[in-house]
C-alpha cells in the first residue's frame, strides 16, 4: 500500500522528462547565470563520483554560493517536480552522487569556508564543502583535531562525510561521523532552512541528527555542520605484527580487544595486499607473511608505553612471527605508508579494482577471509584484502579489467557474493561507504520487505515527492522482486507476496 | 536473575490489535522513569516479561538483550568480564530496564567524554505502530545500510516503536579511576573544566557543587597517574559512591523538594545562566541542574539564548520538555506518523503532538 504509492512516486521521478530549456530559464530567473551549468563540457566533470564504473551526464548542474541560493534551487526543483542529487567532493565509493540525466546535480563545492572555531567548547562550524583534513589542519595549532579520518580525508568533504556517516582508521576508539558532530543546517526538499541538533549535547524531540547522518542525501541537503574537536594525543605508536596464517591474525585481533585495550587503529592486510603495497611504497613489510596487523595506540606518553607492552605480549602469545614497534613518528609514518597506499597500489597491478565494504563480527574475520579466497577461485578473479580489523570492517579489493567484456559484470556479481557472505556471518553489506547505487540490490538481501517499507515511510516524512536522490540507498520492493527472482535461496523466492511481472 | 523469555510475538499481537482498534498503549518497563514527561492515557503494555541477555561476547564488545532485562542485571553480567556501559545510565529505581534506559536516552556523568546512550546503540528490534516486528542496525561496529532508525529510538520514549531487543557497544572497565577535588566558584569551574578538556587527559567526569569541582580520571594506570600529577587537587577516597549519587540524583542537592527542579542543557562553556536559584553543574558544564521558582517561559528563554533548552524534572511546568519550533515539530509529527500511523504508541508522552 504505502510502498506502492512511494514506489510509484519514485518511478515517476526516475522516468520523468523535464523540459531542460524551461528549467534553465526558471533557475536563471532567480539565480545568477554562472551558477547554473548546462553545456555538455561543463557537465562532464560531474558525471561520476568515486565509483567511476557508473557514469551519467546530469541534465543541469547548479553550483550555488550561498545557502539562499541552495534554497532557491530547491524551491524551483520542488515546484517543477525535478529530482535533485546533492554532491560534495565526489569521492564517495558507492555511487551516492551519481547524477541523473533528467535531474539537477546540486554541487556544494563552493562551500569551502571554516566559519568559526570555538576553542572553549571545542567545536568548529564549517561549510559542507570543507575537506575533512582541512578541519584538523586549521585547528592543529590549538592542539585539537577532528577525529573521523576516512582514507580519502585529503579530498573528501565534510558534507559528504555526514551524508555517508563516514568512518576511517580511528573509529573503533573515536567513533564515526555520527559521534563527532553536534549540529547541522539543512535545506529541505521544499527549500526551507532547518537546524538539526544543537550546540548543547542533546536537543528536544527526536534525534534527527542521528537520522540525517548516513541518509545518503535522501532526506535533505546539508549546508552547514558543527563538528566536535578533540585534544591531540601526546603520542601515538604502532605495532606491526606479522603472521604466517590469517586465522592467527584474526584471532589476535579479538585477543587485543579482549585484553581490555581499545586501540586507536587496528588494521590488517593479507598477503596479496602486502605484496602489492610493498612493491609500490617500500614500507619494508614482510612480503612472506600471510597477514600483518598494524595496531596503533595513542594517548599520554605513559599510557602508550603501557599499552604497547600489552599489545606486544598479546600478539606474541597469538603466534606472531615478527613484531616491530615504531620508534618515532617518522617510522610510524612508514608503517602506515603501505596501508594508506593500498588502494593506489592495486591500481598499479590491475587496470581496475572494485572496493567492497562489508562489516562482520570480529570473530568471523578468519572464516570470511577464507570464504573470500574460495569465491576468488570460483570467479577466477584476484582479491587483495585490507581491513579495519578492529571494527570488523572489510575492504576486499577485487581486481578486474573493465576493457575485458563481461569482467565488470562478473566482478559485481563477485562483490554481491561477498556482501552475502558477510550477511551470513551476522554482518552488514556496508560499514562506511554507503549503499548508493552500488549495493542497492544487496539491500534486498539484508532487509525484509517490512523494513524496507518502513524506510520508505520515513523517507516520505522528509520528501513526499521522492525528489531527493531517487533510486539510491533504499530499493523499492518491485526492484527487490526483480533482483530476488535471480537469487533464489533454498528454493524459496524472496518477497513471495509480490506478483511477478 | 530474572527469567529469560521471548515475548516478541505476544507483544506484537497486542500492538496489532491496538492498531486495528486505534486504541492507545502506555508502554511500561519498571516505571522508574514515569516522572519524566507526561502521563499516557492508554492500556498498559508491560514489557518487563520480555527479558534476558540474547547474546554477549566480550571479545566483540557487543551485548544484545531484551528490553525488559533489568539494567542492574546487565551491568552485573558485563562486570564479570570487566566491561561496562560507558554512557553510565542513571537507573532512577532498583528495577530500571534496558528498554526504559534506551527509550529515555538518559546518560550519566561520563556522557560528554564517553558518549550518550544513542552513541552506543548498534541495532535494535522493535515493534512499529502497526504491530510489525522490524530489525535495524546489527551487532557490528559500523553499519550504514539503511537509515539509522536504531539510534533514533534512543530518547523517543517509545513513541516511535516498542523496543524488543537492543544491541549495544560495550567497553572495558578502565584499570584505574581517581577523582580529584578543587575549590572553585561555579564560574572558575566552568573555565577550568574547559581548559582541562583541551589536554589529552583521560577525563570521564567533571561535576561542580557547592564550591567544589570534582574531576574524575579513568583509564590506563600510568595515564591517570601522570594527569593527576599535573592537575594537583585533593584525592576523593572511595569515589564510586560519590559518582553513583551524582548519577542517581542522590546528592543532598537533589533531595530538597520545595522548588521545581530543572535540567538545563547548554553548550559546555556557556557562562553561568541568569537564573535565580541553586545550581549544580554536571557534564563538564553541559548539564546544569537548577532548583528555582522562575517562571517556565522566562527560564526557557534564558536556556535558549545560551544555546540550549530546559526540561522540568520535578514541578508542574507544561510542557515538561522544551517546546520546539513549528517546522521542526511538523517534521517530527510526520516522522511519528511514518512509524506509528494510528498514533497509538505512548501518545503525548513527550509532547501532546507526538
Amino acid at each position: 500500500m504505502a510502498d506502492t504509492a512511494i514506489a510509484d512516486a519514485a518511478e515517476q521521478v526516475l522516468a520523468s522528462r523535464p523540459d531542460k530549456a524551461q528549467l534553465i530559464e526558471k533557475l536563471v530567473a532567480k539565480l545568477p547565470e554562472h551558477v547554473v551549468l548546462h553545456a555538455e563540457e561543463d557537465l562532464r566533470p560531474f558525471e561520476c563520483d568515486g565509483l567511476s564504473a557508473y557514469r551519467k551526464l546530469p541534465m543541469i548542474v547548479v553550483l550555488p554560493e550561498t545557502i539562499e541560493q541552495v534554497q532557491i534551487a530547491m524551491q524551483v526543483c520542488y515546484a517543477n517536480d525535478v529530482a535533485v542529487v546533492a554532491r560534495g567532493a565526489g569521492t564517495g565509493l558507492s555511487g551516492g552522487a551519481l547524477p541523473m540525466e533528467n535531474g539537477v546535480l546540486l554541487s556544494l563545492a563552493k562551500f569551502k569556508k571554516i566559519l568559526d572555531i570555538d576553542t572553549a567548547n571545542r567545536r568548529a562550524t564549517v561549510q559542507p564543502g570543507v575537506r575533512n583534513l582541512a578541519i584538523s589542519e586549521a585547528v592543529s595549532d590549538l592542539g585539537l583535531y577532528y577525529a573521523p579520518d576516512p582514507s580519502s580525508q585529503i579530498a573528501c568533504s565534510i558534507g559528504g562525510n555526514v551524508a555517508e556517516n563516514s568512518g576511517g582508521v580511528h573509529c573503533l576508539k573515536y567513533g564515526l561521523t555520527t559521534h563527532n558532530i553536534v549540529e547541522l543546517e539543512i535545506v529541505t526538499v521544499e527549500g526551507e532552512r532547518m537546524t538539526i541538533g544543537s550546540e548543547a549535547l542533546d536537543t528536544p524531540g527526536y534525534d534527527l541528527l542521528a537520522l540525517m547522518t548516513g541518509s545518503e542525501g535522501l532526506l535533505g541537503v546539508i549546508v552547514q555542520v558543527v563538528v566536535k574537536l578533540l585534544p591531540k594525543p601526546e603520542r601515538a605508536q604502532v605495532v606491526l605484527a606479522a603472521f604466517d596464517d590469517v586465522r592467527k591474525a584474526g584471532d589476535a585481533v579479538a585477543a587485543i580487544i579482549q585484553a581490555g585495550i581499545v586501540p586507536a587503529g587496528l588494521e590488517m592486510l593479507d598477503n596479496p595486499a602486502i605484496v602489492a603495497t610493498e612493491e609500490f611504497v617500500h614500507a619494508d613489510y614482510p612480503t612472506d607473511a600471510a597477514a600483518i596487523l598494524l595496531c596503533e595506540v595513542d594517548g599520554t606518553h605513559a599510557e602508550v608505553d603501557e599499552h604497547i607492552a600489552d599489545v606486544r605480549e598479546v600478539v606474541e602469545r597469538e603466534g606472531a612471527t615478527e613484531v616491530r614497534v615504531s620508534r618515532d613518528d617518522a617510522e610510524r609514518a612508514i608503517f602506515w605508508a603501505g596501508r594508506k597506499a593500498a588502494f593506489p597500489a592495486m591500481g598499479r597491478i590491475s587496470p581496475d579494482y572494485y572496493c567492497m565494504d562489508g562489516t562482520i563480527p570480529r570473530k568471523a574475520l578468519a572464516d570470511v577471509l577464507i570464504g573470500i579466497g574460495e569465491l576468488s577461485k570460483k570467479y577466477g578473479q584476484r582479491v587483495a584484502n585490507v581491513f579495519h580489523a578492529g571494527d570488523g570492517n572489510l575492504h576486499p579489493l577485487i581486481l578486474y579489467d573493465a576493457n575485458i567484456e563481461g569482467e565488470l559484470e562478473r566482478t559485481e556479481e563477485f562483490g554481491g557474493a561477498i556482501c552475502e557472505l558477510c550477511l551470513e556471518h551476522g554482518g552488514t553489506i556496508t560499514g562506511e561507504h554507503g549503499v548508493g547505487v552500488e549495493k542497492i540490490d544487496q539491500m534486498c538481501v539484508q532487509f525484509p520487505p517490512d523494513e524496507l517499507t518502513q524506510f520508505h515511510a520515513v523517507k516520505q516524512a522528509f520528501d513526499s515527492k521522492g525528489l531527493l536522490n531517487p533510486g539510491k540507498a533504499v530499493p523499492t520492493l518491485h526492484r527487490c522482486a526483480e533482483f530476488g527472482a535471480m537469487h533464489v535461496h533454498n528454493g524459496e523466492l524472496p518477497f513471495p507476496e509480490l506478483e511477478r511481472l | 536473575m530474572t527469567t529469560s523469555a521471548d515475548q516478541s510475538q505476544q507483544l506484537s499481537e497486542r500492538v496489532s490489535e491496538a492498531f486495528a482498534n486505534a486504541k492507545p498503549l502506555h508502554l511500561r518497563g519498571s516505571g522508574s522513569k514515569d516522572f519524566l514527561g507526561e502521563a499516557v492515557n492508554g492500556e498498559t503494555l508491560d514489557v518487563t516479561g520480555h527479558a534476558g541477555v540474547v547474546n554477549y561476547e566480550p571479545g566483540e564488545l557487543v551485548m544484545t538483550a531484551r528490553a525488559g532485562t533489568p539494567l542492574a542485571e546487565l551491568e552485573a553480567v558485563l562486570d564479570e568480564s570487566h566491561q561496562m556501559l560507558a554512557f553510565e545510565p542513571p537507573h532512577f529505581g532498583a528495577n530500571a530496564t534496558l528498554g526504559g534506559t534506551i527509550a529515555t536516552g538518559l546518560s550519566g556523568p561520563a556522557r560528554p567524554f564517553a558518549g550518550a546512550a544513542r552513541d552506543f546503540v548498534l541495532g535494535c528490534r522493535i515493534i512499529n505502530g502497526q504491530g510489525q516486528i522490524l530489525s535495524f542496525g546489527g551487532e557490528v561496529m559500523k553499519n550504514v545500510a539503511g537509515y539509522d532508525l536504531s539510534r533514533l529510538m534512543a530518547g523517543a520514549y517509545g513513541t516511535l516503536g516498542v523496543l524488543l531487543d537492543v544491541s549495544l557497544k560495550v567497553l572495558p572497565v578502565p584499570r584505574t579511576q581517581v577523582t580529584r577535588v578543587f575549590e572553585h566558584t561555579a564560574a572558575q569551574a566552568l573555565q577550568q573544566i574547559s581548559d582541562w578538556q583541551r589536554k589529552p587527559w583521560p577525563i570521564t567526569g567533571a561535576y561542580w557543587e557547592d564550591g567544589k569541582t570534582y574531576l574524575r580520571l579513568a583509564g590506563a594506570t600510568s595515564s591517570v597517574e601522570s594527569a593527576c600529577e599535573k592537575l594537583g587537587g585533593e584525592t576523593l577516597d572511595d569515589d564510586g559512591p560519590f559518582w553513583r549519587a551524582v548519577r542517581e540524583h542522590e546528592r543532598p542537592f537533589f533531595a530538597q523538594s520545595d522548588r521545581p527542579l530543572w535540567r538545563i542543557s547548554v553548550p559546555p562553556a556557556a557562562p553561568m545562566l541568569d537564573i535565580d536559584g541553586e545550581c549544580v553543574i554536571d557534564w563538564g558544564g553541559a548539564q546544569r541542574w537548577v532548583q528555582t521558582d522562575m517562571e517556565a517561559v522566562a527560564l526557557r528563554r534564558v536556556a535558549k539564548e545560551a544555546g540550549g533548552h530546559a526540561t522540568v524534572y520535578r514541578g508542574e511546568a507544561q510542557p515538561r520538555f522544551h517546546p520546539m519550533g513549528e517546522s521542526i515539530l511538523a517534521l517530527q509529527q510526520r516522522l511519528k506518523k511514518s512509524m506509528d500511523p494510528a498514533g497509538i504508541l505512548n501518545p503525548g508522552r513527550i509532547y501532546p503532538e507526538l
